[in-house]
């Protein structure tokens, strides 16, 4: 009897505990926005959460790659200089009187092409990612540079502009586009096979390919993606500016891979989820508008901002020590 | 009455979904040799974590070392206290030398390592061991026999008394295995007590004093080595008779159905050819790093640099990748299940459906749930796999359940031909007997084996013609006939037959 009430109890408390580790992120969410509703009464409000996520969309399309890139074990340093890149040749084509659609694609191509060296560069040249996408992050930064001349390119049709700037009824575009491309991530992710490989490359790569598995093909696919997703931010930026800036981007490779440590994805690949980056990816959204709320001065909002992704990161590996 | 060093007394202890020990008693005496038997995912691993502070969370029970009970937080207490352990998976560094890894954390000196000390004091040690070693050599130019001696060594360094051992003689040759036995005899001599797992029975008869046998988490029995014999400790193990322990098998004289010709990898293997017939289990023996498995993964393009044909159905193959092999009917089965089979945080259906998910669709790569759990729901009952369920991670299954949801992963496939590198490695002696059937029916449906074994009994018993590999070279095929244990090792050693 006593018995059978111990293996009950343990059993109630093994599923708290494994509810509580899956959900956990969402419940710091949670508790963040809570306090910040007794802190400041503009925060809980329409306007303001629109600006949230309007705000951390464009580092969360790049997160959603940048997920699918740790899962498969690897990770992606270049994501804010091809942000700018990308941004600046779209800007530099509509200066020169291409039309708005081939300039944006030719954007777009621009940092696939790089996210593709990238990938061969790590799974055919076998050099190891953080060394490739480090001297990608120089490169792509360098060449904004050259491009640009140093100096911002401005001033766009206002059709244009209204991919960065404009609404849908109350909801910016940058976040419906946000939208849409977690919802296509977390599908590709949880529903095809290129999404399961991810996962089993990220979790043993070696077993992955005695499987058949072409993992070569997956790394550099992931990291075309991540490529893709970074342009893609570059030219809403650069929209929602008006402007191009040569240094546009600069150490966003630190937000974005915070917002998926965040939300739960572990750097020694293999796990993690797009639901656990949205989370990770209003996390960051919510302290850097409640700290601006709070007129906490934005020197102080990077310590703070470091702090809470330490204790993070910290309290998930008290939790899984052995 | 001899001294009891430790006594551990109604040990349970439980994991979601599993109850892996239920009130299990062991004891151990000083200077004796104990075995601990048991089929995979009896609870002997957990019964050793328990004890050596890795799951200090046990439930319920009590530890007594040396009369005073103790409850150890971690390995370091426990090694602190004379506890030490040696995993199947050695933990050396392979980067450092002999004496820096036997000494790793206890460097003497203070900041500066006294280097002469660390050197002298590793002497001595393996000098009283009667180990020849070069202590400065880094490990990872050690054979695995030689680094398991410095693992004792690093023990008997921090005065244990007791030094559990798990399958110590996994992946040693037939002369160091005699070698580590006489080491145990001389450590029993000085009163160091050592608990022995393995699989391999016939070592038990050799060097232990006591059994203690563990089923589904329950101690069986503990009894004296003297007063049972082998299957007796089985009928324990698996808690019914385990008659002819090889199927019975035909010398098969069917259609070639496989080739290879003067195989080649630079610096591994050098001219092998060999055929295979239609439903023939085919040997592939020879010492450690013969070249055996090297064989296997060059035929399922593994190295890009091969050279020389290979045939299937008389037609000529094009091999460049291990994904080519499959689409064309070519499975290996790693001997390496962990680091190369499973992927651990997958679950136990996603690890089975990996090779065919392709085919498991409902429109090109969007993966039908449906078919995926039908196909795993099918293995599972036709492999008899324990799992609490098919979304389980596999990391959570015990060892021969993690090899049969591998094996699922291959027969998923419909190979024509399969190579299993060491299949039964680290398995209980119950899910070896139902891979030995597993295979006996696969080669009934046709199927031909690349069977590549260390045991030589099962080699014997279960091939119809056996090639020797000696380094990189086939040395000779010998047929089921002529083929003896004695023939195969003087082969394996260089000899000719």
């Amino acid at each position: 009897m006593e018995d059978a009430t111990i293996e009950q109890s343990t059993k109630y408390k093994e599923f708290i505990l494994q509810f509580l580790d899956k959900f956990k992120a969402g419940i710091g969410l949670l508790a963040l926005v809570i306090v910040m509703s007794f802190l400041s009464d503009r925060f809980l409000t329409l306007p303001n959460m629109l600006n949230i996520f309007r705000q951390v969309s464009i580092m969360g399309i790049m997160a959603v790659g940048m997920t699918m890139v740790i899962i498969a074990q690897g990770i992606d340093l270049s994501v804010g200089s091809i942000l700018a890149l990308s941004g600046a040749v779209t800007a530099g084509m509509m200066a020169g009187d291409t039309s708005i659609v081939l300039a944006v694609l030719i954007g777009l191509a621009v940092g696939t092409g790089l996210g593709l060296f990238n990938g061969l560069m790590i799974s055919k040249a076998k050099l190891p990612d953080f060394i490739v996408t480090l001297a990608m992050m120089s490169i792509a930064r360098g060449l904004t540079l050259v491009y640009t001349g140093g100096r911002p390119i401005s001033g766009f049709d206002p059709v244009f502009r209204s991919i960065g700037g404009g609404r849908v009824g109350r909801v910016p575009i940058p976040a419906i586009i946000f939208a849409v491309i977690l919802v296509i991530g977390y599908l590709v992710l949880t529903k095809t096979t290129f999404g399961r490989y991810i996962y089993a490359v990220g979790g043993n790569q070696k077993a992955a390919r005695l499987a058949g598995i072409n993992t070569d093909r997956i790394k550099i696919m992931v990291y075309a993606i991540s490529g893709l997703l970074s342009a893609a931010s570059g030219v809403i930026l650069t929209s929602r500016l008006n402007s191009a800036q040569p240094t546009a981007g600069v150490a966003y490779e630190l937000d974005v891979i915070a917002m998926v440590v965040l939300g739960g994805t572990s750097l020694i690949g293999g796990k993690g989820s797009v639901g656990g980056t949205l989370i990770g990816a209003l996390i960051i959204g919510v302290l850097n508008n409640s700290l601006n709320l709070l007129g906490v001065a934005s020197f102080y909002q990077e310590v703070a901002k470091g702090l809470v992704i330490l204790v993070a990161v910290l309290l998930d590996s008290l939790q899984h020590r052995d | 009455m001899a001294d009891k060093l430790l006594e551990m007394k109604n040990i349970s202890k439980s994991f979601p979904g599993v109850q892996a020990l239920s009130e299990v008693d062991f004891n151990v005496d000083k200077g004796e040799v104990h075995a601990l038997v048991g089929e995979n995912g009896a609870g002997k691993s957990t019964l050793m974590k328990v004890l050596t502070g890795i799951h200090p969370d046990y439930e319920k029970g009590q530890i007594f070392y040396k009369g005073e009970e103790v409850r150890f937080k971690n390995p370091a207490e426990a090694q602190k206290a004379g506890l030490a352990i040696i995993h199947q998976e050695l933990e050396l560094i392979p980067e450092l030398t002999v004496a820096e890894n036997v000494f790793l954390g206890r460097e003497p000196g203070r900041g500066w390592i006294n280097r002469k000390k660390l050197k002298a004091d590793t002497k001595k040690i393996f000098e009283e061991l009667g180990i020849e070693i070069n202590i400065n050599k880094k490990i990872k130019h050690l054979t695995i026999g030689k680094q398991q001696m410095v693992e004792i060594a690093r023990a008997i360094s921090q005065d244990a008394e007791i030094i559990a051992m798990d399958e110590p003689t996994s992946s040693l040759s037939q002369q160091e295995v005699k070698i580590l036995f006489a080491l145990i005899q001389d450590l029993k001599e000085e009163g160091i007590a050592v608990i022995y797992i393995s699989h391999q029975l016939e070592e038990i008869f050799e060097i232990c004093d006591r059994v203690t046998v563990l089923r589904d988490g329950y101690k069986v029995k503990e009894q004296a080595v003297a007063d049972i014999n082998r299957d007796e400790i089985v009928r324990q193990m698996v808690g019914r008779d385990v008659e002819d322990r090889f199927p019975d098998f035909k010398i098969n004289d069917g259609k070639p159905i496989f080739q290879v010709k003067n195989l080649s990898v630079p610096d591994l293997i050098t001219d092998v050819s060999f055929e295979v017939r239609k439903g023939e289990i085919f040997g592939l023996a020879g010492l450690m790093g013969a070249g055996r498995s090297e064989i296997a993964r060059a035929i399922y393009g593994v190295y890009k640099n091969r050279s020389g044909d290979i045939y299937l159905e008389g037609k000529k193959l094009n091999i460049k990748s291990p994904g080519d092999a499959i689409d064309r009917g070519i499975y290996y089965l790693t001997e390496n299940r962990k680091d190369e089979g499973l992927i651990p945080e997958l679950s136990v259906g996603e690890n089975m459906s990996l090779s065919i998910l392709e085919q498991l669709t409902i429109v090109k790569s969007v993966i039908s749930k449906r078919k995926e759990k039908n196909l795993v729901k099918e293995f599972i009952s036709k492999l008899d796999i324990r799992t609490p369920g098919p979304w389980q991670l596999v990391k959570n299954l015990s060892g021969g359940n993690q090899q049969k949801v591998i094996l699922s992963r291959v027969l998923s496939t419909n190979p024509k031909l399969i190579i299993m590198d060491e299949p039964t490695r680290g398995i209980d002696v119950g899910a070896k007997h139902e891979i030995y059937k597993l295979m006996e029916e696969l080669a009934a449906e046709g199927v031909a084996i690349i069977f590549i074994s260390s045991e030589l009994p099962e080699i014997l018993n279960l091939t119809s013609r056996v090639g020797v590999i000696y380094d990189g070279r086939l040395q000779s095929i010998i047929d089921g006939s002529e083929v003896t244990q004695e023939k195969i090792m003087n082969l394996a050693t260089g000899g000719s037959s």
